[in-house]
């Protein structure tokens, strides 16, 4: 799960991390009496959406009058903004960041991840701040500087040092580096993030650092303990059907093919994803409908994946382990019936009574169309949906 | 001979009167599985399944002489369960639970390590060798024992690989589901190192997916060390970049983690890869000359 900017300066702030005075507004008026409540003569205006280049797409401005403050939150609340990392719908913005003008002599970046390879929460800094750092750590990768953390000790102050005289910072600032290291590790594990950058960290003319940006990611499996953090979820910000789908448990992810998938097991499924796109068909969607595949779970599942109206046809990939197939055949005959499916439906149908729940498909007078293996499927859908 | 467990295994179960526990318990027992007892903290000194309970690992380990365990209990409660096996002896922990959050797999994994004790999971299937112990959630009738070993992170990919290798007629030595989670306790490498020097495993099937780079190190690793024919299929060549594919782990950031590079590793490494998951069998038969 991703947080908006100003919430992950908001947890920053808690852990002591230096960040601008800023106010997150819904509407113009608001924006501009925040720059009032702020104060100064300058502020920066951001429209707060989970993406990244936002700068270039004209979401980020700075004001130098309570006018422009109102334009840009006029022009941008219950907007979509575009970006590079956006799709070509953008992402909504229903709040706008206001915070006060900080100048800026030098950019860093300060980063952290879990590293699955070294299996420890892994700090980058680099004195290339500002940009994009995967580009960074491809082109010039001695540029990226690293710290383990590791995790029976957690982060220890040397190595916030260490990272600090690496990046040529002096003085006071070795001091203040070392303890926006130690807050950012502490409210890693404490806040179970999946991800967290300073991008940038900037030195001011007064020679302190001070973080201008915060992107947070937060682990998914560790919501049920983090209460606070899970309030701060942004649905707008999700496919509208990915998050109709997770209230059913399901995984889905919309994809922009023709052939609606519905699969038990992730595994499974990208590779019935990966198996139509040999045969010469676009899948639509991963779809994992989970290891219990009940008859009300797969008639949601067909439910999403027909609200989807570039879907030509449905191919339903089942390896029954433990459950049953003749019983996920009647679910699928129920759902047919129930939700009206009017696009051919392939079913594949294999492991635990495989032969008997074909036999129901086959018997239920339905469009639905009994695959004999899994290559047979996938040429079978591609052809009802039209392809090849 | 197969790897990490075989007939004589003693396992035990922990969250073995849950839902799951006692559902999977039952399955394992009439597969053959030497259960010896199980745990529920509070149920001590009652039984259950015709098998004795007991209140912590370290009474049911001391009592039974157990040496593996499988692990159902919620995910909230995971890390210690794992960490309450590692201090109570035995020597195989099996987590099959699924959503641990990453933070406690990072302290479950350094933990176990350091105790010496090998971890499978968690959020995979479990272990099986065909007709001796079944150790998770695999379908038992779907096996055959036989001469090929495989290790996966994707539970129903395993079953298509089992299904091929069955219907082929070579039968597997031992089935290793590692799981979907970023943090796994053992990785490819672990699991390929106990199948080159497994007598009665003479070819590998390795199953990958999207996310992370165990893939491209396991190609390393084979080229080096691994001496057996190996075939590998990669799910996701059509996973968008960025997006979770419903395993934790399965997802391509920054770029890394796609299909093609996993494919591309592993092909230089001599190891003969499968574009359709359907094709893991005929592409057994043609590197073995089975």
């Amino acid at each position: 799960m991703n947080l908006h900017e100003y919430q992950g300066k908001q947890l920053f702030a808690e852990y002591g991390l230096p960040v601008s005075k800023g106010i997150a507004c819904d509407t113009p008026k608001e924006a501009v009496d925040a720059a009032g409540e702020i104060g100064g003569d300058a502020w920066v205006v951001k429209a707060q959406v989970h993406a990244g280049g936002r700068g270039k797409a004209g979401g980020v401005k700075l004001v130098k009058n309570k006018e422009e403050i109102r334009e840009f939150a006029e022009n941008w609340l219950g907007k979509n903004l575009v970006t590079y990392q956006t799709d070509e719908n953008g992402q909504p913005v229903s709040k706008i960041l206001v915070e006060s003008l900080t100048d800026i002599d030098q950019e860093l970046y300060l980063g952290a991840v879990v590293d699955r390879g070294t299996r420890r929460v892994v700090f980058m800094a680099s004195t290339e701040g500002g940009v994009e750092i995967e580009k960074v750590a491809e082109e010039t990768p001695e540029k990226i500087l690293k710290a383990e953390i590791d995790p029976l000790v957690g982060a220890q102050p040397y190595q916030g040092r260490e990272l600090a005289f690496k990046l040529g910072l002096e003085g006071k600032q070795i001091g203040q580096f070392t303890k926006i290291f130690i807050g950012l590790a502490k409210l890693f594990e404490e806040c179970d993030l999946a991800l967290v950058e300073i991008n940038p960290l900037v030195i001011t003319p007064a020679g302190d650092l001070h973080c201008l940006d915060a992107k947070v990611g937060v682990d998914g499996n560790a919501l049920y303990r983090q209460k606070k953090i899970h309030e701060m979820h942004d649905p707008s910000q999700e496919d509208s059907r990915e998050a109709e789908a997770a209230k059913w448990e399901l995984n889905y992810v919309a994809l922009e093919g023709n052939i609606g998938c519905m699969v038990n097991g992730a595994g499974l499924a990208m590779g019935t994803m990966d198996i139509i796109k040999l045969s010469g068909g676009q899948p639509a969607n991963f779809l994992d409908v989970g290891g219990g595949a009940t008859k009300e779970r797969v008639s949601e599942a067909f439910k999403i994946i027909l609200s989807d109206s570039n879907v030509k046809a449905v191919l339903v990939n089942i390896f029954g382990g433990i459950v049953r197939c003749d019983m996920i055949a009647e679910g699928i005959i129920g759902a047919v019936k129930e939700v009206g499916v009017k696009v051919p439906v392939v079913v594949r149908l294999e492991g635990n009574n495989a032969e008997k729940g074909t036999q129901v498909l086959a018997d239920s007078g339905l469009n639905i169309i009994a695959a004999t293996s899994l290559s047979n499927a996938a040429e079978q859908v591609v052809k009802a949906a039209g392809g090849k | 001979m197969s790897i990490l467990i075989n007939k004589d295994t003693k396992v035990i179960c922990q969250g073995f009167t849950g839902a799951q526990g006692t559902f999977h318990s039952e399955q394992a027992i009439a597969y053959g599985t030497k259960m010896v007892g199980g745990v529920s903290p509070g149920k001590g000194g009652t039984e259950h399944l015709g098998l004795p309970v007991f209140n912590t690992v370290r009474d049911a380990v001391e009592a039974t002489g157990a040496e593996a365990t499988v692990i159902y209990v919620p995910a909230p409660f995971c890390k210690d369960a794992i960490i309450e096996a590692a201090d109570a002896g035995v020597q195989l922990i099996v987590c099959i639970t699924e959503g641990i959050p990453t933070i406690d797999m990072l302290y479950a994994k350094e933990y176990v390590d350091s105790k010496g004790v090998r971890m499978i999971g968690p959020n995979c299937p479990g272990v099986i060798t065909p007709d001796e112990c079944k150790i998770g959630i695999m379908p038992g009738h779907i096996h055959k024992k036989g001469k090929v070993g495989i290790v996966s992170r994707s539970g129903t990919l395993t079953y298509e690989a089992v299904k091929q290798t069955t219907d082929f007629g070579y039968g597997q030595s031992t089935c290793i589901g590692i799981g979907g989670d970023p943090i796994p306790g053992s990785n490819f490498i672990d699991i390929l190192a106990l199948l080159q020097e497994d007598p009665e495993t003479e070819a590998i099937v390795m199953i990958g997916e999207i996310g992370g780079t165990a893939e491209e190190e396991a190609a390393a690793y084979i080229k080096e060390n691994v001496t057996k024919p190996v075939v590998s299929y990669i799910a996701g060549v059509t996973a968008p970049p960025g997006k979770r594919m419903g395993h934790a782990g399965a997802i391509i950031s920054g770029g890394k983690g796609t299909a093609d590079e996993k494919f591309a590793a592993l092909e230089d490494a001599g190891v003969r890869t499968v574009r359709s998951l359907a094709e893991i069998g005929q592409a057994l038969k043609e590197v073995t000359g089975w």
